[in-house]
Formats: C-alpha cells, sequence, structure tokens
C-alpha cells in the first residue's frame, strides 16, 4: 500500500514541516475532541448517539487537509476530523452533541449533521448515505458555471457504496465531469456486517471503473499517503478531469455507536488494527525524519487541551432551545431572511444576454418543428465542448498554506438565552 | 396576442425567468436536445447552452440532488421529472433532505421540481399519478397545481423567484387542450391565493388543475337547475388558502370538494378537518367529497372513466348536497 490503480506521480510531492504538523495536529484534535466527548457521553451530557471515528482519524484529517478554502465539503458522520480542517471550532461539534441553542443547527439537529454555505462551504449530511453524492455534484456543477473552480468532496463508507443514490450520483458526475471526489471509507464494517458481506469485490474503488471515473486505493491510516492521494486527486479534479474516487483502506474500532460493544469484530481483526493506530504511526514517522521532538509534542497536547478546556465549557454552559423555537424555521420567509446571490466568477455578460455558450456540433435537417426553432437545420448542442469559463486550463493554485494550528481562541461565552427570535445567520 | 396552450405558457414562463435572470438553470432527462417529452423546454438548449440546459441519465435522485446542490451556490435550478410518477424515486432525496435542509441547517433550497401529472389520457397506472399528498405532509414544501395557462405562466414564475423547494405540478390532460390569451410581458400570480372562478351563493364548490374545469362544467348544470355554485381554484394547496376558503364557506354554508387525487387522505380531507375546526357553526350540511377511487390508476377508457371524477358525479353531489 498505497496501491495506485491510477498510479501516483512517481515523485511525490514534498510537504513542509509546518504542513506535517499540521496534519499531526488535526489528527490529535481530532481524536481529543471525540474523547472529550466519550466522557460527556458518559456523563449523560450527550442528548443522542455517539459515533467515533477511532482509528479513521488519518482519512478525514487527511483528504480534506487538501481541500482549498473556497471547496466545498460533505461529511459523513465519522467525519469530525474534516470538520475540524475545514475550520468549524469544536464547540460547535460539542454543542451540536448536546443538542444547544448555540449550536449550528440551534438544537434542530445533533452529531455533525450541520453545514454553513456563507463561509466554510460545508453541506449538512444527513443519515440515508449516499444522498451527498449528486448534491455535492451540482456544488460542482454550480461552481463550473459560475466560474469557481471549486472541487466538491464528500465521503462514503463501504456500506453506503452499495445504496442506488451512490451509483445515481457518481455517474452523474462522470457524465458531467463535475469537480468531485468521493472518499469510499473502507472501515470494513457497516454496523454488523462485514464488507464481504457485503460486496463480493477485493477493492470498493473498482466500482469507479464501471462509470469511467479515476479512482485510487490507499491506506487509509498513513495520513501522509492519504493527504497525497487527495490532494492529487483534488488537482485532477479541479484541472477538468472529471470525479475521483479514492478507497481508503481502515477500520473502524469502536462499534456503531456507543451502544455497540462490536463482539461480532473477530479479536485478531482488531489486534492487527489496533496496532496501525494512524496517531501512532504517523508520530513514529515524525520521530524518525526529525520532524517533532518532544518539546513540540507537548506543546501541542496543551494547546488542544486549552482549546477544548474552553470549547467544552462553553458547550457545557448553553442554554438548551426554548421550546416555541420548534414551530420556527420550516419555511424561507423571502430575502429579509435569506437573500441568495451567486458569487460569480466570470463575466456576467457571457450570460445576458442570454446567448448560448457552446456551438453547435452538427446540425439535423429537419430537427425541430416547433415555434421556437429556428428552422428546418436546428443545431444540436451536445454538450461535449466546453464552456468558455472552463475552457483555459486553470493556473496552478498555491498548495495549501499550513494552519499553524489554529488560532487560540478566544475564550467564548455563552450568551444568554435571548427569548425573542433572533436575527438569522448572515445572510448569503 | 394569440391565445397560447397551458403547455406553451409552462414554456414561456422559463424562457423568461431564464432570459432576465443567469441563476435560473433546467435540469433533467430529454429536457435538452428533445426539448422535453412534452415540448415545456423546445427552444431552450438553443437560446440558453447545455450548461444552463442540462440533458442527465435517468437518475431521479441524482436529478434532485444535483438540483439542491446547486442552489447552494446561489442558482435556482428547474428539475424536471419527465413523468410526475416518477417523483417516487426521489422521494428520500426531496423529504429528508431538500425539505429538512431550511428548518434543520438554515439552508434554503429555492428549486422547483415540476412535470406532467394527472390522469384521464390513458397513461395507465405509472403514467397518470397526482402525487400531491405525499409530500403535503412533509413541512417543507411548496405544492403548486394550475389550472389555466395564464396561473401556469404566473405561479411558474412565482415559484422559480421563491427561496423554498416548490413542487409544480402541470395537468397533462390541459396541457393541449385550453388556450387562453395571457398579457404580454412579466406578470407573476403569488403562492397560497386561491380564486373564486364562478360566484355563487348555495354552494361552495374546491377543487384544483383539471377538476376545476370539470367543477365549472357541473356549475354551469347545477345554474339550470337553480343552484347557484360558487367554484374556487385552490391554484395553490401548500400554503391553502384558508381565508378565502372559509369566506366562501361562511356565505354559502355547504362546502363540496372536487379532487382527481384518490380519496383516502387527499386534500379533502385536510379541508373537511379544517373546516370544522375554524367553520362549525357554519356548515348547514355534510362535506362531501367527490375524488377518484381508491385504487392504482386503471389503464382501459372503460376503468379510467370510472375511476375518475367527472362533471355528472360532482352534479349528483352537489344536488344532494343542495338539499340540507
Amino acid at each position: 500500500m498505497p496501491v495506485a490503480q491510477t498510479p501516483i506521480n512517481a515523485k511525490p510531492q514534498k510537504l513542509s514541516r509546518l504542513q506535517y504538523l499540521d496534519l499531526y495536529y488535526y489528527m490529535r484534535l481530532n481524536r481529543e475532541v471525540e474523547e472529550t466527548m466519550t466522557r460527556l457521553f458518559r456523563q449523560n451530557k450527550i442528548v443522542g448517539g455517539l459515533y467515533s471515528s477511532l482509528g479513521q482519524e488519518a482519512v478525514s484529517v487527511g483528504t480534506a487537509y487538501a481541500l482549498e478554502k473556497r471547496d466545498w465539503m460533505a461529511p459523513m458522520i465519522r467525519n469530525i476530523g474534516a470538520l475540524l480542517v475545514k475550520g468549524v471550532p469544536p464547540r460547535d461539534i460539542f454543542t451540536q452533541h448536546m443538542a444547544k441553542y448555540t449550536s449550528p443547527t440551534k438544537g434542530k439537529d445533533g452529531t455533525s449533521h450541520f453545514g454553513d454555505l456563507e463561509n466554510l462551504h460545508i453541506v449538512s449530511p444527513i443519515s440515508m448515505l449516499g444522498d451527498l453524492i449528486p448534491v455535492m455534484t451540482g456544488v460542482a456543477m454550480a461552481g463550473r458555471y459560475l466560474g469557481q473552480r471549486i472541487v466538491a468532496m464528500t465521503w462514503i463508507g463501504d456500506g453506503g457504496s452499495s445504496t442506488g443514490v451512490f451509483h445515481e450520483g457518481l455517474n452523474l458526475a462522470a457524465s458531467q465531469k463535475a469537480a468531485l471526489v468521493l472518499v469510499l471509507e473502507n472501515n470494513l464494517w457497516a454496523y454488523s456486517t462485514p464488507v464481504r458481506r457485503q460486496v463480493p469485490i477485493e477493492n470498493l474503488a473498482d466500482r469507479a471503473k464501471a462509470y469511467g471515473v479515476s479512482s485510487y486505493v490507499v491506506d487509509g491510516n498513513d495520513v501522509v499517503a492519504v493527504y497525497r492521494t487527495a490532494k492529487e486527486a483534488v488537482d485532477r479534479a479541479r484541472s477538468g478531469e472529471g470525479p475521483v474516487l479514492i478507497e481508503a483502506k481502515t477500520f473502524r474500532r469502536h462499534g456503531h455507536a456507543q451502544h455497540d460493544p462490536a463482539e461480532y469484530v473477530p479479536k485478531e481483526q482488531r489486534a492487527h488494527w489496533e496496532k496501525r493506530d494512524p496517531i501512532a504511526l504517523f508520530e513514529e514517522f515524525l520521530g524518525k525524519e526529525r520532524l517533532l521532538n518532544a518539546k513540540e509534542k507537548k506543546e501541542i497536547e496543551s494547546k488542544i487541551n486549552v482549546l477544548l478546556e474552553n470549547e467544552r465549557e462553553f458547550a457545557e454552559n448553553s442554554p438548551l432551545p426554548p421550546p416555541e423555537t420548534a414551530a420556527e424555521g420550516v419555511y424561507c420567509t423571502g430575502p429579509e431572511c435569506h437573500d441568495i446571490q451567486p458569487k460569480w466568477e466570470r463575466p456576467i455578460d457571457e450570460l445576458l444576454p442570454p446567448k448560448s455558450c457552446v456551438d453547435p456540433v452538427w446540425t439535423v435537417e429537419g430537427f425541430g418543428r416547433g415555434s421556437s426553432s429556428r428552422g428546418s437545420t436546428a443545431p444540436i448542442h451536445f454538450g461535449d465542448v466546453p464552456a468558455a469559463a472552463s475552457r483555459e486550463k486553470p493556473a496552478a493554485l498555491p498548495d495549501r498554506e499550513p494552519h499553524l494550528f489554529v488560532k487560540p481562541a478566544k475564550k467564548p461565552s455563552p450568551p444568554k438565552l435571548a427569548r425573542k427570535k433572533s436575527a438569522k445567520k448572515g445572510a448569503r | 396576442m394569440a391565445p397560447i396552450t397551458f403547455l406553451e405558457a409552462i414554456r414561456q414562463a422559463m424562457f423568461e425567468e431564464m432570459a432576465a435572470d443567469p441563476r435560473v438553470v433546467l435540469i433533467g432527462e430529454d429536457v435538452g436536445v428533445y426539448g422535453g417529452a412534452f415540448k415545456t423546454s423546445e427552444g431552450l438548449l438553443e437560446k440558453f447552452g447545455w450548461e444552463r440546459v442540462i440533458d442527465t441519465p435517468i437518475s431521479e435522485s441524482a436529478i434532485i440532488g444535483a438540483a439542491c446542490g446547486m442552489s447552494y451556490l446561489g442558482l435556482r435550478p428547474i428539475a424536471e421529472m419527465q413523468f410526475i410518477d416518477f417523483i417516487a424515486c426521489c422521494f428520500n432525496q426531496l423529504t429528508n433532505f431538500v425539505a429538512k435542509g431550511h428548518y434543520l441547517w438554515n439552508a434554503p433550497a429555492p428549486i422547483v421540481v415540476r412535470g406532467p401529472a394527472g390522469g384521464g389520457v390513458h397513461g395507465g397506472p405509472f403514467h397518470s399519478l397526482n402525487p400531491e399528498m405525499y409530500f403535503l405532509h412533509t413541512p417543507g414544501f411548496k405544492i403548486v397545481y394550475p389550472s389555466t395557462p395564464y396561473d401556469a405562466k404566473g405561479l411558474l414564475k412565482s415559484s422559480i423567484r421563491d427561496n423554498n423547494p416548490v413542487l409544480f405540478f402541470e395537468h397533462k390532460f390541459l396541457y393541449r387542450r385550453i388556450k387562453e390569451e395571457i398579457p404580454s410581458g412579466d406578470y407573476t400570480v403569488p403562492l397560497g391565493k386561491a380564486i373564486v372562478r364562478r360566484e355563487g351563493r348555495n354552494l361552495t364548490i374546491l377543487s384544483y388543475a383539471a377538476m376545476m374545469h370539470t367543477s365549472l362544467e357541473a356549475a354551469e348544470a347545477l345554474a339550470k337547475e337553480g343552484i347557484e355554485a360558487e367554484v374556487i381554484d385552490l391554484r395553490t394547496l401548500m400554503p391553502l388558502d384558508e381565508e378565502t376558503i372559509l369566506a366562501s364557506v361562511k356565505r354559502t354554508n355547504k362546502c363540496l370538494v372536487v379532487h382527481e387525487d384518490t380519496k383516502t387522505g387527499g386534500i379533502a380531507a385536510e379541508i373537511s378537518a379544517m373546516l370544522f375546526e375554524k367553520a362549525f357553526h357554519d356548515l348547514d350540511g355534510p362535506l362531501v367529497r367527490v375524488a377518484s377511487l381508491d385504487t392504482p390508476v386503471p389503464y382501459a377508457p372503460t376503468l379510467e372513466e370510472a375511476f375518475l371524477p367527472n362533471a355528472q358525479k360532482v352534479f349528483a353531489a352537489a344536488r344532494e348536497l343542495a338539499k340540507f
């Protein structure tokens, strides 16, 4: 491993030291956030279920780290690491799980079921797996139309890859050449059903071949390999090659959720993967390469501890939503609620007054007899000529800047529970 | 202006909205080169290009998903179901994802899902559906079902401009059968407003879509017997124009609901409950329903005729109701 179905560049791009440390920081943060929540769960402070990504941190962090700020993502429930990398503060994750009024959904939904269309470009997951694949395909299509050169990334599990909409979505993305990166996180178990009982093939990435989609298989517990693969996939998608699928092979070390002791998992399998803990593996690598010393490690740990202590306190001190808000917000009431405007990054005069943006590829005698057609030889547009906006190759984009860890958050204080209807979050 | 068909009204609405607003795009099966199975999008591809008129694989969930994703970047997609029956294929995407977005995570999805609905054209059990009630029960949708070319154009424009997901049903029986002169230039018809199509004092007939014409026909026959029926076209089922309904029932004191959807769990049941809650003391007779049989839509002309309401059935039911 990694076994690249489409070979990864022979010369893997070198990461800077700060990028290595960034990856380390986010994996540690991912794990500590979840461990904090496990403690909260045991104290009965988590309202619903708690789903662990223990042992899968390298997939969430390594893939999301390949995205630019402008890019879009739609995580699954076990991708808290991806949310953190995209810039979600831990308090949002805590308040969501505790159903607090200060949470991004104001207590309307829990877990990682929240999004941010305006700033972070995150689409909220839902529990019906695979639905996000066509949604993110649409995001990529709209981005191309607006001239934004964005990439849309979403995740699916080994289990979710058997849903109908997985196949509908991947096929639409392929036929549209949408800039979609689909991370297939194969953690070997769909609840209690092992992957072998779900899918009779060795590499789930093979499913991509059926749609003419490029794919990779990567060791999901090797964060550097995951990042490099994802970076290449993101670059390829952005350059207009169409969707890319990455199968990351990993293992779900906890049960489906906290209630599930996962006794159905063979001991040998668990032992094998426990020895391959992604954070321990990465620490070993960082030590060997002299990228991280004991003092720096301590610094990172205390940074995380301080941050999470503040964030947890904020969440615990936040109120539950007032009952009268249950009836609010089913419908958007108009521009004062949301002023929905796209961010055009192509000249709008290409579109106004409207004219076809592709040249006809052939004409058919007698086609289109309707009143609106031009006559006996209607031009046929087949959509295989690239749009004006994407004709030019996009300029190379800078690698993701190291985050240099997240800025130490100012100690937030939970707002007093406002009894009257608070204003909607910023218009978009 | 020459009178135009219902079909042309739909096409004009899409054409004009797309011409005026580059945020509006159309996505669906065969909407591009072919101009739509019923030719509602004829000429749009030529005018607006493939980025805005998008032919898709036969994947209804992917169509709705993609439309929703596009709306998140500020576009206003119109998603076409080739026949509205196929909306069942994307039920999950619509009810679990699109409809809940604004309530759950403050994410409005300004998309219009439109397509040909309804029976009476011998389409059989998979091309004749009236799906409105599946979705009326899901908070988050607006539901429109017009009966005239004027309304079809004005309501579709309002739907495209609305910030919520709108399900816009077009009765295919009406596509080419009715023509109407409509004003040139831009106009809209607001969502959530019913209209009195015929005034009367003896009883109120509530209806929409193709059955509105059936109800008007019955009302003419009733008038010859001295029964003056007030016919109200609901136009929008969600939000329902309770004000117009209550104002009429408070005057006529009798209410008959006619719909082509099957009887059990149809909108008549919902209106009935609403009238009991809000106009109990104004009612002088039972609420009467004339609706389709509780069966799938049968194929044979004799069977479909028995299945559907018609003017005779409405007439008979109204005459009985008028006796109270």
